[in-house]
């Protein structure tokens, strides 16, 4: 069975396979040795009798193909309503071909797979919302992802993400030493302006364990230094982890299970070693989703919990904000309109639409929702792991009309994104379609608008 | 021939409907796997209770999910074709007539307009759905040969069955061509997704469950349909 060097049916192991990958500019070499792989059409069968049951099943079957969905994803609705944007029509002429045919597919059939479920669906799951079946095209195409994943068909970008957890228990190559060096120094960064300012690590039963995206080390290193002080001006009993600290999961947009379960074992090793009273994640959705939603079902958690009650940073942010923790001056709200992006990932996939909300009413004069919001809201475009998939960059930036003129119709220069995916989103938006917007995280704006006590104000 | 028909053959037709739909609702309970589909279904009972039902009553009231208020028309269509459907056979006088005097049970029925008027709708309606089907691209593009067959077989009983109760020429045929497709389309049930009739409540409690238990129905209040 033809295998290649880079691109094959095996994930990522060691440092020097990810660094051969890395160097394989863009995935050329990769995508040529795509065409040539062979797709293993026993392994195939077998994990299709073995994981795909009935829900699934179910769902392939009943679909009335009715097109009730079609409305639904944005993907559609951007592409001049192409009835091959159609969810039903996708996942049918993927997934549903593959398991009509109990896996006997070439390889030319999952490179399509591959190019539908990376580029025409971010598994954003409105389709699901909108099915008079509750038919979640957003699921199966995850479940494609893995049968992709597992036969090596699967984004360049995606096998060396999901390679990085493998490697490095984070994403973009950050080691749990830069990790703590980061907290390190960002403290020093700030402590001139934050007498005291700290970031306890792996302080153990705090009320507060608090996990971050490992972008926020690499390129928002601020981002962890507004946490700490906005933990710091709430009072909190708070810490860090020096292990297991990454909550994000590209395995999961990759579809590679194995080690999307490897790195949640991680944080909840961390969670449980250092019994925090509660988690607070990050501003991130897709984390969130894998750490708080989906990781649990991986780590063979029965009751599909976390080890220690797990929040978003929107929840804590509301309730800090309503108990008086953070008092905004009532001066420095924002004055322009404002709007908000709804992440799928923790709105539509845990519920979290009125704590947002709530934080709005406290920052904002001018708060315009977008149209639909809450679970309704369209993905922002580049969910799922498409925002970093270079081979899809056409696909991606078609889809983001939907989110620039849902933007564009609310009349407002601003749009508070309080999630990596998101943000990445609307700032590419702009850079593609140049429409004059902003884009913020809530914690800079709280920072600038938050009452500071007189025992922390910097001493004169 | 009537005999044989209304006899033994609907009691097969009946017993293969009845066992097959019971077989699909075990296999698809049985096959519910709470790692695989990622939702803790036991664990939660009561939010899982409560998101199923959630589920299944907004999507069966007309215009309660926020889907069935974007589409008016086709609601409507919708809605008006399975009234019929389901309405007619149940409560027919002429049915109701077939129990009382093969197990002496007393049925309810509705008047004869109402289901004549039930009929019409249900085959006018089906018919708009069938043209649907083909003048929209979005539908066009999965229609496949079963989705008009199933169609066909779903309202040929009734196009029959009005022309034998409206004793049109040739009532004997009608007669038994209504209860022989009436037969065949109680057989196909179980094996076409005309299941659905089933399987739409078990889809949708699962959806249900996975959005109330897993998917913030333990944190927020709830997904808004
Ligand atoms: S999950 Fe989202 S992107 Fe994927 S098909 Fe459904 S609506 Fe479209
Ligand atoms: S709305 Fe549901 S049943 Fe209708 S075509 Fe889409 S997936 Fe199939």
């Amino acid at each position: 069975m033809p295998e290649g060097q880079l691109c094959n049916k095996n994930p990522i192991q060691t440092k020097e396979e990810l660094d051969a990958l890395l160097a394989d500019k863009g995935g050329k070499q990769y995508y040529q040795e795509m065409l040539d792989l062979e797709v293993d059409t026993a392994k195939l069968k077998a994990s299709l009798d073995k994981t795909c049951k009935s829900r699934m099943r179910t769902w392939l079957e009943i679909c009335a193909h009715c097109g009730l969905c079609a409305d639904s994803c944005f993907f559609y609705l951007t592409n001049n309503r192409d009835p091959k944007q159609v969810p039903a029509y996708k996942i049918q002429s993927t997934l549903g071909h593959i398991v009509r045919k109990k896996g006997k597919v070439d390889a030319k059939h999952m490179i399509m797979c591959m190019d539908t479920a990376w580029s025409k669906c971010t598994c954003c799951n409105r389709c699901g919302m909108y099915c008079p079946y509750g038919i979640d095209m957003g699921v199966m195409f995850s479940y494609l992802r893995g049968l992709c994943f597992s036969q090596g068909f699967v984004p360049w970008e995606m096998k060396i993400g999901s390679g990085m957890h493998r490697v490095y228990q984070a994403q973009m190559a950050v080691t749990d030493e830069d990790w703590v060096d980061t907290c390190e120094w960002m403290c020093e960064e700030y402590e001139d302006d934050w007498p005291c300012l700290t970031i306890p690590v792996d302080k153990e039963n705090a009320d507060i364990l608090y996990l971050v995206n490992a972008r926020e080390p690499m390129h928002y290193p601020d981002d962890i230094a507004e946490a700490a002080i906005l933990f710091h001006i709430a009072g909190e009993d708070w810490t860090v982890s020096s292990t297991g600290w990454d909550m994000t999961s590209l395995s999961m947009f990759a579809g590679d299970w194995e080690s999307a379960r490897m790195q949640v074992d991680k944080v909840y090793e961390a969670m449980e070693r250092l019994r925090p009273k509660r988690m607070v994640g990050t501003e991130c959705g897709h984390a969130f989703r894998a750490t708080v939603t989906e990781g649990p079902y991986w780590a063979g958690r029965k009751n599909g919990q976390t080890p220690v009650p797990s929040f978003h940073y929107v929840e804590w942010a509301a309730e800090a904000l309503r108990s008086g923790k953070l008092k905004i001056d009532p001066a420095k709200k924002i004055k322009e309109p404002v709007t908000l992006q709804d992440s799928c990932n923790y709105i539509r996939n845990h519920g979290l639409t009125e704590s947002t909300r709530e934080i709005m009413s406290y920052i904002a004069e001018d708060f315009r929702e977008m149209n639909p919001n809450r679970e309704h809201n369209f993905c922002c475009g580049g969910g799922g792991g498409l925002n970093g998939i270079g081979r899809y960059r056409k696909e991606r930036n078609i889809g983001l009309k939907q989110k620039r003129d849902q933007i564009l119709s609310t009349g407002c220069n601003l749009v508070v994104t309080p999630c990596h995916n998101c943000f990445d989103a609307v700032r590419d938006l702009e850079e593609v379609f140049q429409v004059g917007i902003s884009w913020s995280f809530l914690k800079p704006l709280l920072l600038k608008m938050v009452e500071v006590p007189e025992h922390l104000q910097p001493r004169e | 021939m009537y005999d044989f028909l209304t006899g033994p053959a609907l009691w097969l037709a009946f017993i293969v409907c009845g066992a097959g739909l019971l077989t699909r609702i075990v296999w698809y309970v049985y096959g519910l796997n709470w790692q695989l589909d990622r939702v803790a279904y036991t664990r939660h009972p009561l939010a899982g209770l409560k998101g199923a039902l959630r589920s299944i009553l907004h999507w069966l009231i007309p215009f309660a999910a926020r889907n069935w208020r974007l589409r008016p028309l086709f609601t409507v269509t919708f809605f008006l074709f399975h009234l019929g459907l389901i309405l007619v056979p149940l409560f027919l006088e002429g049915h109701a007539v077939l129990l009382e005097q093969g197990w002496g049970i007393a049925w309810p029925t509705i008047p004869m307009w109402l289901a004549d008027a039930l009929t019409l709708i249900a085959l006018a309606t089906g018919l708009a759905i069938l043209v649907r089907r083909f003048a929209l691209p979005e539908v066009r593009i999965l229609t496949t040969g079963s989705d008009v067959l199933i169609l066909i077989l779903a309202m040929a009983p009734f196009l029959t069955g009005f022309l034998a109760v409206q004793q049109a020429p040739g009532y004997q045929f009608w007669l038994l061509t209504h209860i022989v497709t009436g037969e065949i389309l109680l057989i196909s049930i179980p094996f076409t997704r005309l299941s659905h009739m089933i399987m739409f409540f078990l889809t949708r409690a699962q959806i249900g469950m996975d959005f109330g238990i897993k998917r913030g129905g333990m944190k927020g209040r709830g997904i808004a349909w």
